[in-house]
């Protein structure tokens, strides 16, 4: 703990995170008004237009929901998102930068399958119920590849410090020799933060699902929070895959931004390519085909980290 | 009596861990009780973190979370009623279990005050996470060697137990049935 | 925290889950209550080790009751799905007899 940065720099961190996501929120949204046929520039000021409308609108209740666990839940999405950030290595060291920052950042997505399902459960209504479930559902197909995944880097850098398996890639990033994981890491990315494709808790053929029933500043949090936990994903493949702040000119946290924004603006893009899977079918895909990809990518990993050392 | 702030932070999780338990088997959710588990587990896996064993506290609240999770699912699939309508209460031998409860606090935590503990034996390494790391692929390689096929029993047991299914109802019974007539198709078509 | 309040901590939550998995009906609640003995033990192990004896090996131990957790967990959860599947009854009264 001796290497984090001070505590002032929490703010710009926070307000780093919340400009990255909303820039990410004006692209995906102008993607979508592009498709439509309506001006990009709409579709680029929309997710500010969008959180002045929440913010005037008035909250709804449904009939006997579990209000406790419904309001923790939507306010828990951004809080989240922060702490996972708080633990990427922004340069040489991070806010919180502790010897275990992979395990915590793996701790962290996983406190996602609790907030989702008490999204859906606490509101009480049946689409949102049914969200719940298919995220769980989906969950247990994306985390098993994504816990072995982040595995491919600590062993590669022989450690679970973020900042050190940064530092490691001297030269030569991880991705170039643990593309597998990278791609299942990404895959979770979007599973966890419920961006499309990976979004059938939150599908339109189901009204919504875990979103159906937020209003005003709900829903608003969990928007919101969506694309910060998408960010704050981004934010963590840097270290892990990306060389963290490596590159020339920038300072490391110039070059982390830099990195975040397109690991995330890529991440958006391909979530609009890629086709959403049912749960049941992804559960498969996940775990018969993604897994044994992923440990024999583990594998390649740790025959080369034993030969070279 | 000077209390530093791992005190503080301890007291926290103990009143944290103690209430949440209890409050699993006094609310009238299926979700808050499952939930309230939950965070007695995080404040227990926090207590380890407290008492230096960061990588046992962080496992604890990522395994805790994720079981939790599942176990709600559980919870509301086996519950058989809705907790909506009719208040959660079923319970048995509820004063013989509420005697049994006080009798084993009271038996352990006599041990706990009144056994005389040994002073500390060695101090902790430095990097206690590699350390384990160590000790688990080296000198109790075996503990673990004994873990892996626990695991796969396990897997093995729980399929066999709960599924109804054999592969002669997936494959037919010359197991030539392709693609497998599976009430839930999967997504590689197997 | 000493040693002595740690334990303390660590019989109230096995106590409360010797209550909840002798009082619950339902086999889910009787493996929460099961869950929050071994809560217990996870926490008084912790204990043990950092005021008695930290080196690797208590540390292993803790590993092993973690996936013991999870081997009760997993056969827990199959055994009240085969009691739902079988008989439709998922209280620990009814089900005396495990065959169907």
């Amino acid at each position: 703990m001796a290497d984090s940065l001070p505590l002032v720099y929490v703010v710009p961190v926070m307000v780093g995170l919340a400009v990255v996501s909303l820039s990410v929120a004006g692209l995906s949204s102008a993607l979508e008004a592009r498709d439509r046929g309506l001006s990009v520039g709409s579709g680029l000021t929309l997710p500010l237009r969008e959180t002045a409308r929440l913010m005037r609108q008035r909250p709804r209740r449904t009939v006997s929901a579990d209000r406790l666990l419904w309001r923790s839940a939507s306010s828990a999405v951004i809080p989240l998102a922060v702490l996972i950030v708080a633990f990427v290595p922004l340069g040489a060291h991070a806010l919180v930068d502790h010897p275990l920052g992979l395990v915590w950042i793996n701790a962290l997505d996983v406190v996602a399958w609790a907030v989702m399902w008490l999204l859906g459960w606490g509101v009480n209504s049946v689409t949102g119920l049914v969200g719940g479930y298919r995220f769980l559902a989906l969950a247990l197909g994306y985390e098993l590849p994504l816990m072995f995944a982040l595995t491919a880097p600590a062993i590669a850098a022989g450690s679970l410090n973020l900042a050190e398996i940064s530092a490691t890639q001297d030269g030569l990033w991880f991705v170039v020799w643990t593309p597998v994981a990278f791609v299942a890491y990404c895959w979770g990315v979007l599973g966890f933060s419920v961006r499309p494709p990976m979004d059938p808790g939150a599908g339109s053929d189901v009204n919504g699902g875990i979103l159906a029933e937020l209003a005003a500043v709900d829903r608003l949090l969990v928007l919101a929070g969506r694309y910060a936990l998408l960010v704050a994903g981004s934010a963590a493949a840097v270290p892990l895959f990306l060389g963290g702040g490596a590159g020339p000119l920038l300072p490391g946290w110039g070059w982390v931004l830099i990195k975040t924004i397109l690991v995330s603006g890529l991440l958006v893009l391909a979530g609009r390519r890629l086709p959403t899977l049912r749960p049941d079918k992804l559960l498969e895909l996940g775990w018969v085909v993604v897994l044994p990809l992923v440990v024999a990518q583990d594998l390649v990993v740790s025959v080369i980290a034993v030969a070279t050392n | 009596m000077n209390l530093s702030l791992v005190d503080v932070g301890f007291w926290l999780c103990a009143v944290v861990s103690v209430v949440a338990g209890a409050l699993v088997f006094y609310v009238d959710s299926m979700a808050r009780a499952t939930y309230a588990l939950a965070v007695s587990f995080v404040a227990v896996g926090v207590a380890l973190l407290l008492m230096g064993q960061a990588y046992m506290g962080v496992i604890v609240i990522l395994m805790m979370v994720m079981e939790m999770a599942v176990m709600a699912v559980y919870m509301v699939m086996f519950m058989g009623m809705n907790p909506a309508l009719m208040p959660m209460s079923m319970v048995h031998s509820h004063r013989s279990s509420i005697a049994a409860g006080v009798g084993t606090f009271l038996l352990l935590g006599a041990g706990a005050v009144l056994v005389p503990w040994p002073t500390r034996r060695g101090a902790p390494t430095g990097d206690v996470t590699s350390a384990l790391g160590e000790a688990i692929m080296e000198s109790h390689m075996i503990v673990m060697i004994a873990m892996g096929p626990v695991m796969v029993a396990t897997i093995v047991a729980g399929v066999v137990l709960s599924s109804h299914r054999t592969r002669y109802d997936r494959l037919g019974d010359d197991l030539d049935r392709r693609p497998a007539d599976d009430p839930q198709p999967g997504g590689v078509g197997r | 925290m000493t040693l002595e309040t740690v334990l303390l901590v660590a019989s109230a939550l096995i106590a409360v889950g010797v209550y909840g998995a002798l009082s619950q009906q339902v086999v889910v609640m009787v493996m929460m209550g099961l869950e929050l003995m071994i809560n217990g033990v996870i926490l008084a192990a912790g204990g043990l080790w950092w005021f008695l004896a930290p080196d690797p090996s208590g540390q292993v131990l803790l590993l092993v009751v973690i996936a013991a957790m999870t081997v009760e967990m997993a056969m827990g959860f199959a055994v009240a799905t085969l009691l739902h599947r079988q008989a439709g009854h998922d209280m620990t009264d009814m089900a005396a007899e495990l065959h169907g």
